[in-house]
């Protein structure tokens, strides 16, 4: 463990416990615990004194149920951390529950994001079930009357010879009492890749079923008998604006009306915001239309996309602006022996999350304590923020989980909570507060548009001896969780590292310099967000197509270009277990991924068509997602048109936990890089966004889907992430296209051809 | 008071005449599978079936609704098998599945009007309805499928599927 508690890598690091299974009350409990007594396992579970990350039971009916702190939001987590536990307890698959559980302290810190989830609970979740495993053998070879070692355990069976008891009559034996120690826990062998039995198998997701008939239950199905209905009213700048005046006259004339509410925020997430309460959603909504509201609007109240983008502009080309990244020799003597510089500048527009179901909460009081219901992603963050709201404890407060409408990111921060809260404080009775698509995209923490500068020298041999990145964005982090802002180089300044991660990628070039910059102006005018495959998103854009220019200004092949520098060696090693192989794995599926397109052949390929091809390594040097996308691209100069023909991704992902999940995830992942190479963007105008709905904001649709082509690498490495890694390739591989096609190089995303 | 019929049953709604029958659905009928998503009917999240053609209910107005049969998703099938419903299981199509139950009312029209719809039926009848998860590959297969099971017959093949 690290000792600040306040970094991701203290987020992701798997707290070992003592892992306690024991017969408690007709079934068998499994939990981690610490401060652990002489009670033993069984009295200990019993009386509730233990303090799970994670913990599943088994019942005298043989049920399993694995209780999920992840949020479900399509990747079908559940599915894929039960099994998990399915393959070390070699539990029969179709005895598996899962339940989504809410926002106890017992377990733990509350996060799903970063596409974390799998790898960071992989080793703690094995373990556990192993464990499980072990004491169920134990105690079901007594009942044999055998010894433990002429037993197996299979499919929620123990055997021994042609005798066997079953999971659920061992535990209704309920004779169960078993500790492990850190040191037993860490020290349990687990299965290597050829004996699984349930990983990388096929499966159907559990959460599927009812998302096909209705019956499933998201934030915005949340009820309580007495609510009332609530909309909120938006100020004109997400800081700094005041309410002058209410005319409540003409809202005062829709039917079901109740009241507006002024919201009073300690929190400071709504500054100037209103509350309109009805009996119904429809009379909210048109209640808060016709509100006639006065603001005194906050000092951002005229910036623009433009006017913040010249603020990054300004910023890269300040040497001294930012934190250092990277630091890797010594640049800026490397740039005085370049046989040939190259220097090129990138920008990328206001992106929003849109997740299709707007955000919403429902929350209410009850005998002292606050409930609120509502899908999220980030439980542990906004709990302290919910408290300061409401001026409670945060031991007061419990957040009841739902399916998510779609995550992606946008709800990584809960603040859509704080205005359902406080309506209700105000008017003491609970309230469901809707916001409209309008609503929601107004106050989306969008991704920040950005300007990064790259400058690469390269030697007589066309091989790049010195790069020099900076970007400038608006830093999710520094507003929404400043504790994870983390120093990288000593002494050289913190950062976001979700605003720069991808800038440190695995291209062997022995001198590097990587500053990430906080664009201020950003900052002040809206709250910016982590959106799906967050900082890689939009460097992504720059590295690669930057290596494409590298590649260009050599005389070189992009693909042979890129394989050259990635040699696996000094830095790029990788570690085990996350990196295990570093660069050589990228190496591996951007070779494969050349071979499946029919790299070699694209100069053969007609006019105004071309391919490129970008790579990655998913949302953090740490935990490597090897990626490597070709597209196939047809350029229509005279319309200005791009049509994408066909994407070939290949994956590294390690451990493919849940095929047809990762598949899955690929496939979305692809599609929403697509999307926002050629078709999503927004512009920040009077300090506001400018595209609030589906009239003018134009995410991709069934008939612009071209050819996929996906394809993982099978190992039996840790399993990375795979919720992002995909779309981060998708934007510069097109862009390397066009150029391949046409000559032309679009550096500004999204890409936009004059006809 | 309006009346009108829905998944089968009479039911009187006493609410003002403007109000979107999505929000008669949820707030007043207590059916929650069919969603909210944009309110101008560009993403389809709202799609149910008025007298057999799929409508979006979050900009139809509850006065137009007088004498509707009406079906939604919890309606489309008793038991929820479908054959789309089972088509949409075995393809595994959703993701957050936010989408899916307008998706599902917006096929079944599909299926309705075309036996065995190729890619280009299923692009022309479903590119209304958004999939912000961007499940379109599995839905594209899924309604082939559905076809399939609904006709006992082959996956249409042919020039103008394209993929």
């Amino acid at each position: 463990m690290t000792k600040t508690k306040s970094t991701p890598d203290a987020v992701m690091a798997a707290t070992r416990r003592q892992f306690l299974v024991g017969s408690v009350a007709g079934g068998l409990m499994m939990a981690f615990a610490v401060n652990h007594t002489a009670l033993g396992a069984a009295r200990t579970l019993g009386a509730g004194a233990y303090e799970p990350s994670i913990w599943f039971q088994i019942g005298p009916d043989g049920r399993i149920l694995v209780n999920i702190a992840k949020a479900e939001m399509g990747q079908h987590v559940g599915t894929a951390l039960a099994r998990v536990v399915a393959e070390e307890l070699e539990a029969d698959w179709a005895d598996i529950e899962i339940v989504h559980v809410d926002s106890d302290p017992k377990w733990g810190y509350m996060v799903t994001g970063g596409s974390w989830s799998v790898h960071t609970s992989f080793d703690q979740l094995s373990r556990a079930g192993a464990a499980g495993r072990i004491a169920l053998l134990e105690a079901g070879a007594q009942m044999l009357g055998v010894a433990p070692d002429q037993c197996r355990a299979r499919n929620s069976m123990v055997m021994c010879g042609d005798v066997s008891v079953s999971y659920g009559e061992i535990v209704a034996a309920g004779k169960i009492d078993r500790t492990f120690t850190d040191k037993e826990l860490a020290a349990l062998g687990l299965k290597p890749a050829s004996a699984r039995r349930v990983l990388g198998g096929a499966v159907k997701a559990l959460d599927i079923p009812t998302k096909t008939t209705g019956e499933a239950r998201y934030g915005l199905d949340a009820q309580v008998e007495g609510m009332l209905y609530a909309r909120p009213v938006l100020p004109p700048t997400r800081y700094g604006s005041k309410v002058l005046s209410v005319d409540e006259r003409a809202a005062k004339a829709v039917k079901g009306y109740r009241q507006t509410v002024a919201l009073e925020d300690p929190s400071g997430v709504c500054q100037g915001w209103l509350a309109v309460v009805a009996d119904s959603t429809h009379a909210a909504i048109k209640a808060a239309d016709a509100l006639k509201v006065d603001w005194q609007a906050g000092p951002r109240a005229t910036m623009d996309e433009a006017g913040i983008l010249a603020e990054g502009e300004r910023l890269v080309n300040d040497a001294r602006a930012g934190a250092l990244w990277v630091q890797e020799g010594d640049v800026d003597a490397a740039f005085q022996s370049a046989d040939k510089i190259v220097e090129t500048t990138y920008r990328t527009h206001s992106v929003l999350h849109f997740q299709l179901e707007p955000v919403n909460a429902l929350a209410f009081e009850k005998d002292g304590h606050w409930h609120i219901h509502s899908g999220n992603q980030w439980q542990s963050l906004i709990l302290p923020v919910l408290a300061q709201a409401l001026a409670v404890e945060e031991s007061r407060i419990t957040l009841h989980q739902y399916y998510l409408g779609g995550g992606f990111g946008r709800r990584l921060y809960g603040d859509y909570m704080i205005p359902a809260a406080l309506t209700a404080k105000a008017i003491k009775k609970p309230v469901k507060m809707i916001f409209t698509r309008s609503d929601d995209t107004g106050f989306d923490c969008v991704r920040s548009p950005s300007v990064q500068k790259v400058r690469s020298a390269l030697d007589a041999n066309g091989m790049p001896i010195a790069y020099d990145h900076a970007a400038a964005a608006g830093w999710p982090t520094a507003s929404m969780a400043p504790g994870f802002l983390a120093e990288k180089v000593e002494g050289g300044g913190k950062a976001d590292s979700f605003s720069i991660s991808g800038s440190d990628h695995w291209y062997s070039i022995p001198n590097q310099r990587v500053r990430a910059i906080k664009n201020t102006v950003a900052q002040e005018t809206f709250l910016p967000g982590w959106l799906r495959s967050v900082g890689p998103g939009w460097i992504g854009w720059a590295v690669e197509q930057h290596m494409d220019e590298l590649a260009h200004a050599a005389g070189k092949d992009p693909v042979a270009f890129r394989l050259a520098l990635l040699d696996g060696k000094g830095r790029n090693a990788g570690e085990a277990p996350a990196s295990t192989g570093g660069a050589l794995r990228l190496k591996a599926v951007l070779a494969r991924a050349a071979e499946k397109a029919g790299w070699a052949k694209r100069d053969a390929l007609p006019k105004g068509e071309g391919m490129g091809v970008a790579t990655c390594f998913g949302q953090e040097r740490g935990m490597p997602t090897w990626v490597a996308c070709i597209a196939h691209v047809a350029v229509d100069q005279d319309k200005g048109d791009v049509r994408v023909k066909r994407l070939t991704s290949v994956v590294d992902v390690g451990t493919v936990v849940h095929p047809d999940g990762a598949l899955a995830q690929m496939e979305g992942s692809t599609l929403w890089g697509l999307s926002m190479a050629l078709y999503e963007s927004t512009a920040i105008e009077n300090g506001m966004v400018s595209d609030r709905n589906l009239d003018t904001y134009s995410p991709l649709r069934m008939d612009q889907v071209p050819e996929l082509d996906i394809e993982f690498i099978q190992n039996d490495h840790m399993p990375s992430g795979l919720g992002e890694p995909g779309v981060i390739v998708v934007a510069p591989a097109i862009a390397n296209a066009i150029f391949h096609a046409t000559g032309l190089r679009v550096r500004d995303l999204p890409i936009k051809l004059k006809a | 008071m309006v009346h009108f019929t829905v998944n089968g049953q009479s039911v009187t709604v006493d609410a003002p005449d403007d109000t979107p029958f999505l929000w008669v659905l949820r707030d007043k009928l207590g059916l929650m599978g069919t969603k909210f998503g944009c309110g101008i009917a560009q993403c389809g999240a709202c799609t149910v079936h008025q007298d057999g053609i799929a409508i979006r209910s979050c900009v139809t107005q509850l006065s137009d609704l007088e004498g509707a049969e009406i079906t939604t998703i919890e309606g489309l099938s008793e038991t929820g098998e479908h054959p789309l419903q089972q088509a949409w299981v075995e393809e595994q199509v959703p993701q957050c599945g936010y989408c899916q139950s307008g998706q599902i009312m917006q096929a079944a029209q599909l299926l309705d009007e075309v036996e065995n719809p190729t890619d280009d039926d299923i692009d022309n009848y479903m590119s209304g309805n958004l999939c912000r998860c961007m499940a379109y590959i599995r839905i594209r297969k899924a309604i082939k499928r559905a076809a399939q099971i609904q006709t006992g017959g082959q996956i249409q093949t042919g020039g103008q599927n394209h993929d």
